[in-house]
């Protein structure tokens, strides 16, 4: 198969690392703006129908068609106003593309959100930024200020004869709204709990209105598909994979870095391009997180040779997420990395549906004992059934974030779980308790 | 889930102040009129700034009543978000991030200096009062790991001397400047940088 490298002339975020300067004047030079006009006078139907064309997948995780969500905001407006939602809510482990984006590159989020606003008959936006990113969003205003004061947005922005405010709204300091009905519940002002869908918010979204929920990167890289053609965007890529696609690089490798590259493009290059390689060299690798942590992980023997896009990730029973990879190299204990993850989903669980509330503290505590070297044979099998009892069980999809990365750690280190553990439990007299109950919490007043 | 304690000691009385009034009309128009709950968080973020970085159960009441809804749809709404502070922290609040990608790079690392330098114990103030730290999951600068946050700026790329420094002009109050602490550009890959893993906690 081809190699896959981005051409430098087919880069989408060239201000990535704020090398030529954020404020509008520079922004305009880049060629944001251009056009905006004449693309919305083209019409709905051909703005959708070109994000069609370019096969752009939702880039906030689950990667689902850009142009079909537009497609299913109702044709007409009726009683009910719509909404245009941007989710800037990035939490998940492993990934900062949208910071880099809201600080450098907030023209293209603005004028993608303009863009789409009209295609779904949305005349106010709301973006929702996670409460840490003060700066952020700080810097996002001043660079919505900037656009109205040039009357690119407010009334009959850019000239375009489609009326159009963006407003900000932060969140604050909750993962679960990271997921798009949740985040609605939260711009409503209420405790970020995920909706039962269907309804599906492009029917009933935010205060029971028709909405469209996108993440940032979706939208921002939208004015360049349109600019460039949907046909050019699909030219980059593997077939339904296409186009680029912020990679951001953490954990251990030489040079963490955020880089934009094509689809399709295989691991090892990613890691050795772009970030200087595994701390120790690539022998020295144990395993990748490819998508965030909700992902699971990959082994080594599978990162020799896979390739980042959704389908192929998918093929290895893991995902590409939001492609926040995760490195960790054989310096560190695998089990503690993933017990840590298991820690955070028991934090962020929002306690509305038990399988997940409950469920996210026993794959913890399994898993804590696990890296303590206290845990029985038999945990093994209940940590797998607490996974299994998980996924498929909950309202959202945070429940089966929680166990896939465990899954994927049973499924690719299970010798190295097996090693730690015992035949004998660590407290061996049974306590007469009705209760199910773990019982080394019993004994153990610090769990 | 927020599991952070109410503080025992409230205070009576909250008001906006007249200029946080204004901030609070001004919020209020961005939301359509009859969906006036959706003020509820930037509320609770105004009445944080203005009572030294913690919201009391007082201000709650007052939020409630200002925008005409049932004080447990504030209290709620208050305890499950983290980031409104239910008790005193320090002016110098530190964040420390120590999910997996900060912890493979030594984020427990600067977790043992603020437990050294600030307090033992996290949400406890240190012995002047002036600074408070905590652990908290991913903060978003995960290829800039291991990172804080103090109040609302981010201190990147650190290692155990640059934390050192950082806590010890937090002590002294004269915080040292935000950003990356290996003098990279932002997330850009760096070059040159020594390898194996010399150059982070």
């Amino acid at each position: 198969m081809e190699k896959i490298m981005l051409k430098p002339e087919n880069k989408i975020f060239k201000n990535l690392y704020n090398e030529h300067g954020w404020e509008i004047e520079n922004a305009v030079k880049r060629d944001d703006w251009k056009d905006t006009k004449n693309i919305i006078s083209k019409g709905r139907e051909w703005i959708i129908n070109e994000v069609k064309t370019s096969e752009l997948r939702g880039r906030g995780g689950a990667g689902f068609s850009t142009g079909l969500k537009w497609s299913f905001a109702p044709k007409e407006v009726g009683s009910r106003p719509h909404y245009l939602v941007i989710n800037a809510d990035e939490s998940e482990p492993g990934t900062c593309k949208d910071r880099d984006i809201l600080r450098f590159e907030p023209q293209k989020l603005i004028e993608g959100c303009l863009i789409a606003g009209y295609a779904v008959n949305a005349h106010v936006c709301y973006i929702y930024i996670r409460g840490e990113y003060f700066n952020e969003g700080r810097r996002l205003q001043e660079a919505i200020d900037q656009a109205y004061e040039k009357n690119f947005l407010g009334k009959n922005a850019c000239g375009s004869g489609w009326d159009f405010d963006i407003h900000i709204h932060y969140g604050a300091g909750a993962y679960i709204c990271g997921e798009e009905t949740a985040l609605l519940e939260s711009i409503e002002g209420n405790k970020g709990q995920p909706r039962l869908k269907p309804p599906f918010p492009a029917l009933v979204g935010l205060y029971g209105c028709p909405t469209i929920v996108n993440n940032v990167e979706t939208i921002a890289v939208v004015p360049t598909i349109l600019r460039r053609g949907g046909k050019w965007f699909a030219s980059l890529g593997r077939p339904k994979n296409t186009g680029t696609k912020i990679f951001c690089i953490s954990g251990n490798v030489n040079n963490p870095c955020n880089v934009e590259e094509e689809m399709g493009i295989s691991l090892k290059d990613l890691i050795e391009k772009h970030a200087g390689g595994v701390i120790g060299g690539w022998d020295n690798l144990q395993a990748v997180i490819p998508g965030g942590s909700s992902m699971p992980l990959l082994s080594k023997k599978i990162c020799d040779t896979i390739t980042m896009d959704f389908d192929s990730l998918i093929e290895n029973k893991s995902g590409l997420g939001t492609a926040g990879i995760v490195v960790i190299n054989k310096d560190q204990d695998i089990v503690a990395c993933m017990a840590r993850i298991a820690r955070f989903y028991k934090h962020e669980s929002c306690g509305q549906c038990t399988p997940c509330r409950e469920g996210a503290g026993w794959m913890w505590r399994i898993l804590d004992r696990v890296v303590k070297r206290k845990a029985t044979f038999s945990d093994i099998d209940l940590l797998s059934d607490v996974t299994k009892q998980i996924e498929g069980h909950t309202i959202c999809a945070f429940g089966e974030g929680s166990a896939w990365p465990v899954q994927g750690l049973l499924r690719h280190f299970k010798k190295e779980i097996e090693s730690r553990c015992r035949e004998e439990p660590l407290i061996k007299k049974k306590i007469d308790n009705p209760y199910l109950v773990d019982q080394h919490l019993l004994e153990n007043k610090n769990a | 889930m927020s599991l952070k304690k109410v503080h025992d000691d409230q205070p009576k009385e909250f008001k906006f102040s007249s200029e946080n009034l204004k901030k609070a009309e001004e919020i209020l128009k961005r939301y359509p009129i009859k969906n006036k709950k959706s003020a509820v968080m930037p509320f609770l973020y105004l009445a944080q700034s203005q009572n030294n970085n913690w919201i009391p159960l007082a201000a709650m009441k007052y939020i409630a009543n200002f925008l005409s809804i049932p004080y447990i749809s504030v209290y709620e709404v208050a305890t499950f978000y983290t980031m409104y502070n239910l008790a005193p922290v320090g002016k110098h609040f530190i964040q420390v991030c120590t999910t997996t990608p900060c912890l493979i790079r030594g984020a427990d690392k600067i977790v043992n200096l603020c437990k050294e330098k600030i307090s033992p114990r996290e949400n406890e103030l240190s012995k002047k009062g002036s600074c408070s730290w905590m652990e908290v999951e991913c903060l978003g600068a995960c290829v800039s790991a291991p990172m804080i946050q103090i109040n609302n700026d981010y201190y990147e790329d650190l290692d155990e001397k640059s934390t050192n420094e950082i806590l010890d002009s937090l002590i002294k109050d004269k915080p040292l400047k935000p950003g990356s602490y290996r003098g990279r550009k932002n997330t850009a890959p760096e070059k040159n940088q020594k390898v194996n893993g010399e150059n982070h906690a």
